[in-house]
This record gives structure tokens, sequence and C-alpha cells, in this order.
């Protein structure tokens, strides 16, 4: 008999098969889990026919062949490209079954082929264009005036954004499933055109309500707490004290009950 | 086997303090501080009566020990944060080193913690410990309040040693809300916010209440302050206070143990606390201390940074207290507002609140700290009870823990309803409405799946003593049987799972006098009948010597009967699976 | 009265025996009853491998020795990591990401010299201590009935010796006193602890009075800015507070308590989707503001779903639905949000010329008097 035979009848040979398990699992899904898609840099080329091509084949079915909406889907005159790009170049749409709210997802088309789409429907009605990147391009920290830019950001996000996607971005719950989707990693155009358009039950943060400079600032700020060192360690997700309370009970009771029975135990 | 091991006794050991005189030629003399305090105090006969005190070993007595140490690391770490921390409503802007709020008006309370976090070296480790700690504090006081109630360790003469944790456990977790409270973030700000809503809703005095709480129009400039004091002076002191008496209890009654060969009701068999009990409980406080600091060195706690400073117009979503104020949070997501209503004059009843919030807190501590008196009435029994139950054998008691246990979960899993909502991916509503259910029905179900697994456990326990233990060994019959070998228990074994009296029902005698005529006390009599009745109506009786005598005779009979027939031809162990 | 000394039915004094009939209800282990098994004692003591191998107990010593040199490393660790270590270094740590080296570094090194020293302990403790159990006898927790009469008789001679039995004055006029003397100190603390100007509960900065009866604006939250009317676009939802605010924000006196009650969410709608007639003529065009202080317990409610007109607070699931004047669907509010009446002045801004017609917040008690 060696001496893992012997041992594992342990007490803890149990636990140990468990935890390894899950390490080998968990390192393995990561290897395997899907990458996020490598945005092109070259600025896609967008063309009004091709967008109406593609419309036909992917979101006719529940937009109505003039985007003029059905009983499935909503009209898309004047939404403008900005909500295109938001829905499309998230994922969100085409979505692959009715639900509740569309989930953030893979993306299915190419930029230029996103670009053709949102120029298709920009040219149904007058609507938010895709934003300029003066103002989706965060501000960094280190001058005084951007800091407080940053800050500012945070107290505009805290005011009109925190209540639903929570103080960092990790998401809330609305009613009857739905909710306000987590924000990290978002790309910044992204959020701005969230803002812009209010996709699903998102409200509308117009340019009359938040200038563009305001929108940039919350951006700033956003991307700012995501660049920041996490001072205190793992975030826990960030949820607050419910995340807290269950590591407590879970994890530090566990270690120092383990200790306890190690401690009752007469040694071998 | 039969060899039965002679202890030392505690006795002996004592024994030798009358020869004091015949050992000191041999013994250093006392001397240096120790001789010139004990010349001063006469602490040394004490001191060697404490330090021959025995306890027994088992994790679970250990439970109480996380608390009181990770009580004492709030109070040492407590003090160093109170070096830095400004507990001021005063309103500052903020200059410090985190970025995304340079600018940004906040209270002194607020700016003095982001301090503490980014610009006092080691300070944020400080003050994750802390709160850390506190946390593992009101976790380890409920397990431990858990450990006792299912092993009947409140039984007399411990019933006032239980009031004494029944108090400590609520000031910890009001003392955990207050300190909660005191950084000034937005999300201990919103939980202020609803503390005033609960104040507020008292009927009568719930305005003034709340302005003599905030001295003044909420949130004012005093609350910090006030509850600054109520966190670092006023209930640490009463805790502090109370848990040295629950302490000298423990001291005085001698600690309970668990049934085994060789333990009674009349001793306590464990192990000195000078030197083992020293080097364990003392090595337990810092290996709770080192697992709160590791813990703390690499999970983030409460980073009010990210929350920002409070103000009453924004809101995070997840607004949650600590968790062991959630039970309260979550009830109040489950009362349905209809409750509120207006009486006559105008006045308004926020029945929604009151009795879920301002009512809840005593209500539920109350129950608890009464507990042993009503078993004590219900049961009758008056005797001191030092060896523990094991929670099976008490099948009612454990079933009710259990119900109230459920009952405590749903409502604190209730305060996390929008996080379940956004995890799994459900709809909110349909969880709050699955919580109201499960508040009714969860506790009853728990109450009878308990009580009847205690019975089975119990009824196991029986037939292991009657037929002995599963060898896992097996038979194979000449003629195709097989037959699982049990192996009997050896006395030693056999004497945990026989030592336990099953107690009955009590039953009325008589409810008239002799002259026929009713008796006064008899309707409280058949009350408490009728409990009994609840408590004791199902039982399993142990195995008495006779039983066991008549199980071997009917094992014997039977083998050889079968020898008789057919003689075994295979002997096949089968091994474990 | 030792009560666990008498072996008799454990009921006082009542109707009430317990049902086995004789009485005789004794925990096992006193009883050795005819019929019930006998406490084998105490199982054979088994050494352990450090009490019969000198070789055992020298590792085990070992161990305990290793085990507080790392805790003494860890305790050095701390203070040149204390030094060493710059405020703002960081490093990717798996699982945390970028990690503040200072908070990790300090925190493990502090957590295994302190850790460390336990597992020492108690190890020495398992292994090299003796481990041979002893029993010690408990006593009874009652004092002796001696003791007992004894203290009664001290107590009772010292109170005949105060003649409180036979001077009632005394009796009375200490009980008095006694009773009284709490009163100035409890009334001092509670009478001083705040003003109790209730009544504010029922104002808030809306008010007109706090702007010399003139309507007032009402600006965008933080950034105080007014608001004109085409500015609200359809589905957007602005958060506000008075263009009072800012005199308090400008002293940096009660803005909190201001904001406390003042805060306010304003939202257009389709004027066909408000389904109340009142809430339509209190708004304009569809805009309609309404108080953001939940009528629950306070909290602000501001998640907006544009697609279905909720609002909903998130402390505690309080669901108001915007068509119906913000009537409450679902959750433990019970009143609707208050409304505030707001109109258009002649610059095109929005403003409320009348302040809140109700309490807003939380309820309570004289909220309708």
């Amino acid at each position: 008999m060696n001496a893992l035979a012997a041992r594992r009848r342990h007490p803890a040979a149990i636990a140990l098969l468990i935890l390894v398990g899950l390490l080998i699992t968990g390192g393995a899904y990561s290897f395997i889990a899907p990458k996020d898609a490598n945005a092109s840099a070259a600025a896609p080329t967008a063309s009004v026919e091709e967008g109406k091509t593609l419309f036909l084949g992917n979101c006719a079915s529940c937009h109505g062949t003039n985007a003029q909406g059905t009983a499935s889907g909503p009209s898309l005159v004047g939404v403008g490209a900005a909500a295109v790009d938001f829905q499309v170049g998230t994922g969100r749409m085409p979505m692959a079954q009715p639900a509740v709210q569309a989930p953030r997802n893979a993306v299915k088309f190419d930029e230029d082929e996103i670009a053709s789409l949102a120029a298709y429907v920009a040219s149904l009605g007058p609507g938010p264009g895709v934003p300029d990147e003066e103002y989706t391009t965060p501000l960094e920290a280190g001058t005084e005036e951007n800091n407080h830019a940053i800050a500012e950001g945070g107290e505009i996000f805290r005011v009109n954004c925190a209540m639903c996607h929570n103080f960092a971005g990790a998401g809330g719950a609305l009613t009857r499933g739905k909710y306000a989707p987590g924000l990290e990693g978002v790309d910044p155009k992204h959020i701005y055109e969230a803002m812009v358009t209010g996709p699903q039950s998102m409200p509308v943060f117009s340019d009359t309500n938040l200038d563009p400079e305001a929108k940039q600032k919350v951006i700033s700020y956003l991307k700012a707490q995501e660049d920041a060192t996490n001072v205190g360690g793992m975030t826990l997700g960030n949820l607050g004290p419910v995340s807290e309370g269950l590591f407590a009970w879970v994890f530090m009771l566990g270690i120092l009950i383990g200790a306890a029975v190690w401690l009752g135990k007469k040694a071998a | 086997m039969s060899a039965t091991y002679q202890p030392r006794h505690a006795a002996e050991l004592r024994d030798g303090d009358r020869a004091a005189e015949q050992r000191q030629a041999g013994q250093k003399p006392l001397g240096g501080i120790a001789g010139w305090l004990d010349d001063r105090t006469g602490a040394a006969k004490g001191t060697s009566y404490l330090l021959k005190k025995v306890f027994p070993d088992h994790w679970s007595f250990m439970l109480g020990e996380i608390a009181m140490y990770s009580m004492i690391i709030c109070l040492l770490t407590g003090v160093f944060l109170t070096f830095w921390f400004v507990p001021s409503q005063a309103q500052v802007v903020y200059d410090g080193s985190y970025v995304p709020l340079q600018g940004v008006v906040v209270s002194d309370a607020y700016r003095s913690t982001l301090a503490i976090s980014f610009d006092i070296r080691g300070g944020l480790l400080i003050r994750q410990i802390h709160h850390w700690a506190a946390l593992i504090f009101v976790v380890a006081v409920f397990v431990h309040m858990a450990r006792v109630f299912f092993t009947g360790a409140f039984r007399k003469p411990r019933e006032i040693n239980w009031v004494f944790g029944t108090i400590l456990s609520l000031l910890a977790a009001i003392e955990g809300f207050a300190g909660y409270s005191l950084p000034d973030d937005l999300l201990s700000g919103t939980g202020i916010r609803a503390m005033n809503g609960f104040v507020q809703s008292a009927p009568v005095i719930g305005s003034y209440m709340s302005y003599f709480f905030f001295g003044g129009a909420f949130p004012g400039e005093s609350i910090i302050p006030r509850l600054y004091s109520v966190h670092v002076l006023l209930i640490p002191a009463i805790l502090v206070a109370l848990f040295t008496a629950h302490i000298l209890l423990v001291f005085v009654h001698k600690h309970t143990q668990y049934p085994g060969p060789g333990r009674t009701n009349n001793n306590v068999v464990g192990y000195p606390f000078m030197p083992v009990y020293i080097a364990k409980a003392g090595g337990f406080f810092f290996i709770v201390f080192g697992v709160i600091a590791l813990v703390s060195a690499v999970v983030t706690i409460n980073p009010i940074w990210a929350y920002g400073p409070y103000d009453p117009s924004p809101v995070t979503a997840g607004s949650q207290p600590d968790w062991y104020m959630g039970f309260a949070d979550g009830a109040l997501r489950l009362v349905p507002g209809w409750l509120e209503f207006e009486s006559w004059g105008g006045f308004t009843w926020s029945m929604n609140i009151f009795p879920f919030s301002l009512i809840l807190l005593p209500a539920m501590w109350t129950l608890i700290g009464i507990y042993p008196f009503v078993e004590k009435w219900v049961t009758g029994d008056n005797r001191e009870h030092h060896l523990l139950d094991r929670p099976r054998n008490a099948p009612t008691r454990t079933a009710i823990g259990v119900a109230g246990i459920v009952m405590y979960a749903v409502l604190m899993f209730a305060a996390g309803n929008d996080l379940m909502a956004i995890k799994l991916h459900l709809s909110i509503n349909d969880i709050t409405n699955a919580l109201r259910l499960l508040f009714f029905i969860g506790p009853p179900i728990a109450f009878w799946i308990t009580k009847r697994i205690c019975l089975s456990l119990q009824r196991a326990d029986r037939q292991k003593v009657l037929h002995g233990r599963e060898t896992g060994t097996i038979w194979r019959h000449a003629d195709g049987r097989f037959e699982e070998i049990h192996a009997p228990l050896s006395p030693l074994e056999r004497w945990s799972l026989v030592q336990h009296e099953v107690a009955e029902p009590l039953q009325l005698t008589h409810e008239v006098d002799a002259n026929g005529v009713a008796r006064p006390a008899a309707r409280k009599e058949r009350l408490r009948a009728k409990f009994s009745n609840f408590y004791f109506r199902d039982r399993v009786p142990t195995v008495t010597p006779s039983e066991l005598e008549a199980a071997h005779h009917e094992h014997e009979t039977h083998d050889s009967q079968v020898e008789a027939a057919h003689a075994p031809e295979a002997i096949e162990p089968a091994g474990r699976p | 009265m030792n009560d666990n000394q008498t072996t008799a039915a454990p009921v006082e004094g009542s109707a009430l025996v317990p049902a086995s009939g004789d009485g005789q209800v004794l925990p096992a282990s006193l009883a050795a009853g005819p019929d019930t098994f006998e406490n084998p004692g105490l199982p054979p003591h088994v050494h352990r491998a450090a009490d019969i191998d000198p070789a055992a107990a020298k590792r085990a010593e070992r161990q305990v020795a290793t085990m507080f040199a790392i805790s003494m490393l860890g305790a050095l660790a701390f203070v040149v990591a204390y030094f060493a270590i710059r405020d703002e270094a960081t490093f990717f740590l798996p699982g945390v990401g970028k990690a503040s080296t200072q908070n990790v570094v300090l925190g493990l090194s502090l957590g295994v010299s302190i850790l460390f020293i336990g597992l020492g302990a108690v190890h020495w403790a398992k292994t090299l201590m003796s481990d041979e159990e002893v029993v010690e006898e408990r006593h009874v927790q009652a004092s002796s009935p001696e003791s007992r009469a004894d203290a009664v008789a001290v107590v009772s001679d010292g109170v005949d010796s105060t003649g409180l039995t036979r001077r009632p004055l005394l009796k009375y006029s200490l009980g008095g006193a006694l009773g009284l003397f709490a009163l100035p100190l409890g009334l001092q603390v509670v009478g001083s602890l705040g003003p109790v100007t209730v009544g504010e509960l029922k104002e808030t900065l809306w008010d007109p009075e706090n702007n010399n009866g003139q309507p007032i604006r009402l600006m965008r939250d933080p950034e105080m800015t007014p608001i004109k009317l085409e500015e609200v676009t359809n589905g957007s939802v602005f958060h506000v507070m008075p263009e009072t605010l800012q005199h308090s924000i400008d002293e940096r006196k009660h803005v909190l308590e201001g904001k406390a009650k003042a805060a306010v969410i304003l939202i257009r709608l389709n004027p066909d989707d408000i389904k109340v007639q009142k809430a339509r003529d209190w708004g304009v065009d569809g805009v309609v503001a309404y108080s953001k202080i939940c009528t629950h317990v306070g909290c602000a409610v501001g998640l907006y779903e544009q697609q279905t007109h909720h609002l909903l607070c998130p402390c505690h699931q309080s669901t108001f639905d915007l068509t119906e004047d913000c009537k409450v669907i679902f959750g433990p509010a019970k009143r609707p949000l208050p409304q505030l009446k707001i109109t258009v002045d002649d610059e095109g801004y929005l403003v409320a010329p009348e302040g809140f017609a109700e309490a807003v917040g939380p309820s309570f008690w004289e909220r309708k008097r």
C-alpha cells in the first residue's frame, strides 16, 4: 500500500479531491472559454445598399421589411445609427430567441457590416449617430483637471446610473427578470451609445440631459475605476455586503472550523 | 478492552495543594514579580486552582472562542482606527490620493476613512481586519448559539448564561451596524436613511425619536458622532462587561461535555488549562487572528471609496446592510404595503414597517432568550444538566431550532433577492413572492422533516446497538442468500448510544381536588400537559440490557438454525463500495 | 434546596407526573437502575507516536520550532515591507488583478507571523504536552442549606439594623429619592438630543416661501443647471434638485438635509400613456415630476424602466407605476410617490410653482395632520 492509498480515507481527502477537481475544471475552462473578438482598428466602410441587404436577411423578420416594426420588434425609424451600433455591436441583436431582455452576446457581424446596417437604419429617419471619438476617449488621470473631471463623472454616475448599474457598474436587478447589465469591459463607444439611445429598459440620457462632455466624464470615471488598483484585494464581484457575508460564512467560518477540528483531534 | 483506564483526577492534583510544604523543598520558591504580587494579592491560591481547571476537547466548543477572539481583534484594531478616524459630518473637499474622488465635497468622517484606506500605510489592512473580524464575530456568535441550543447546553444551571449570550448577540449586531455606518459612505448612509424611516414609523413618538437621534432633521451632523460614541464606548463597554460575566459563569459552571464512556453528569473529562488549554486556546487566538489577517490581505471588504460619499439623492443597486442585519432588511422586503393605514384623527400607522423593523429585533431576541425557561416549564425538569444532548435525542427541540433557522434564513435570503435575481436570471418579483410563501410554509416543513430525521437516527442507533455495526462484509449462503455481517458493539462504543434518557409526556393526574371541585391550577396544567405531549409524544426508547440480551439470543438461535441447515460455503469479503 | 439531588418527580407541586409512573426519571448516568447500561468508564489511553517514540517527539519538536521560525520570518518580512514598498506599487495577482503590493505583502506577512504562532502552539499542545485526560468532579451549583441560611440571616439582620422595616417613612422617602434621581439625568440627555421641529418633515425646499413666493426652477442634479421643457426628450429621465438648494450649497449648510426631502425625478412620457388626469395636469406635455424619496423608508427611487414606465426602489423593491400617478404595484410601500406640480416660466425653463401638496418620504405618525 503506498502512501496515497493509505490516506485515501482521510477526512480531508474528499475536500482535497473536490478542490483539485474544481481547480482543474476552472483552469481548463479558462483555456477553452471563447475569447472576446478583437476589434480591428481600421475605419469601417459603410454602404446603405449592403446594409439593406443585411437588414432584410437578418432583422426584417422581427422589425419588418421596411423597419416599420412588427408585433415582435419595435420600429427602427429614427433610432439612429448609434442604436444599431450599440445593439448589433454588443451582440444583443439579432436576438436568438424572444426574452424579457436581449442579453449581451457574441457579435455576429464584422465592423463593416455593422456600419452598413447602421447607415441603412440612419437613412430611414434622423436619430443619434455613432458618437464622435472625441467624447468616447476616456480622460487619463494625472492632471488636476482630468482628475476633477473623473471625480465629477463619478458624481454624475452615482446620481444617474448607480441606482441600476450598481456603484461599481457591476449591474443590478430590475422588475420581472429584467436587469441592468454590468459595465465592466464595455467599449466606451457602446456606453455612450447606450446613454443617447436608451436601449430596452434604460432611459435616454440625451445630449440635452447630459452633454457630451458629461458623458465623457462618466465614461472616464468608469474606466478609471476599472483601471484602478484593487487596493483591498479581491472585489467579490463588487456586490456589497451580501457577497462579503457569504464569504465570511462559507470560506472563513469553514477554515476556522477546520482549524478547530484539527485542534480538538487527538494527535497520531 | 475490559481494562478500564484510570484517569488522573483534578481533585488529586488539588490534593497536592495541601502538601505544599512538602513540595516546597524541591520546588522553585515563588520569588520575583510573582512573589511580590502574591505578597500583596494572595493570588497564588486562586491561580493554581484556575490553572488546573479541566476543559473537554471538541471542535464545537471552539465556536465561542472564535467569537471571543474576533471580538478581541476588533477591540485591538478598533483602537488603531480611532487614531485616524474623525467622527465628524463637517463637509470638506477631498484632496487625498484617491483620484476618482478628488475635489468632491465629502464629510470629514468619509475623508478620514479614505485617508485610512489610501494614505496611511497599512491602514487599509487594519480596516479590513477590523471589518472581517466583525463579520466573523457575529457569524461565530450565531453558530455558537446554535451549538448551545441544539445540544441543550442552556439547561439548568446555565439559563443565565444563555440570557447573557442572547444579549451579547443582540449587542454584537447593533455594534456592527453602528460601525458599518461610521464611514458615511453612500451604502451605509442609505442604511441610516432606512433606519430613519424605521424610527419615524413608530406610532405617536416616531418623528420625535427621529429628531432626537439625528439632532434635528435627517441626516444632520450629529448622527455619526453619536454612533461613534455608541460604537467605541457605550456598546463595547457593555459587551466587555457582559462577556466577562459570560466567561466567568463558564468557569463557575465548568464546561459541559458530550456524553461518552467515563463522562457523567458529575464530572468533566478533558485537559487542564495549564498547559494544554493555554497552548490550545491561546494558540487558537493566533490562528483566528492569522486567518483574518490573511483574508484581509487579499479580499476587499466594504470598498467605501467605490461607494462614494453619502448623499440622499444617489443610491446604488444592491443596497444591503451587513449580513447580520440582513434578516430585518429582508423582512421589510417581504412585507406587503397594504398593512399601512390611517386611523381616525388622521394618524398614520406604518404597520408595514414598524413591527418588522423596530419591533422585530427585540421580539426575535426575546424569543431566543426565553426559550430555556419555556422548555423548563414544559419538561418540568429541575435537575442540573452538564452532559450535552445529542441533537437527535431531543427531536422536538432540534426541530424547533431548525424551523427557527429556516424562518431566519428566509428573511436573510430575502435581503439578497435582487442579487439572486440577477445572478440566477430570475424575476425579482417571483423570488419575493416565493420567499413570502416560504416564510410561512418553510418552518413547519422544516420542523416536520427535522423531527422525522431525528427519530430515524435514533432508530438507527437502536438498530446498531441491538444488531451491531455493519461491517461491509457480505456472506453468501449455500442457498444463494446474501447477508451482511454485523459486528457487535463494544461497551465503549455502545455507551454513547444508550446513555440518554427518553422523557415521556407529563400526565395530568387530578383535575379536581378531594371535594370534586375543579382545581384552579388545572387549566394551566392542562396547557402544560399539552405542550409536554407535543414535545415528547414521539419517542424512541433507548435499548436496555435485557433487550440487547434478547436480541443476542435471537441472533444465536437464528445463526445456529442457519448453520444447522446449510453451513455457509463461501465467505466473500465484499469490501466497501 | 438542592434540586438536582432530589430523586423525586421533577415537577414541583403540580398535578403533573411523568408518565413512567414511579416518577423516577434520572439521567441514565446517575441512575444505574435495574435495566440500564452501566457507564463503562474511560476508554484505555492510547499513546501517541511522540509518547513512545523519542524520534517522533524530536520530529514534533522540530516541526513546532519551524512554525515559530516561520512566524518570526513573517514578522520581519512585515517590517521590511513596511519601509521598502512604495505606497503606489502594484503587481498582478491571480484572482485579484492589479493588486496593491503593500496591502497584500503587509497582510500576508502579518497573517503568517500571527497564524504560525497559533499553529505552532496548538501542534505543540497536541503532540508534546500530556494528553492524559483529567477528570474533574462537579459539585452541585447551589450553596449548602447552611450557607443559604447564613446569607438570609446576614441580609435580614442588616435590614433590621437599618430599621427599614420599622420606619416606613425612611423606606418611602428613600424609594422616592432613588426613583427620582435619574429623572434629571434622563431629561437632560433626552431633552437636549435635538431640536424637535418635527413640523419640518412636511416642508421641502420646493415650498415657494423659500424663493420669496416665486416658482422654483428645476435644476439638474448634480450639475445644478436649469432645464428647458424641450430638453426633456421622450423616454429620458432627469434627476432634479430645486434652485433653492443653491443657497445651501453656497453656504455649505444643510445641503444634505435639503436634498433628503427635495430630490425629484423628472420624466417625459407620451401624454396618452398617463392614465390619471391629475398627473397629466400637474405636468407639462407629458413631462411629470415626482418625489424621488421612497414612501417606504426613504431610499432614492431612481430605477426608471423606460418601456414599462415603472419606478423601482433598489432598497426594498417597492415598484411605482408612472402611468398611474406612481401608484404602488409591488413591494412594501403603501403610498404613491407625491407628484410635484410643474409649469414653464417665461424663459422656457421648468418651474415648480407650489411645492409638494403632501409630505414626502417615509410615513410618520402626524403625516396627515
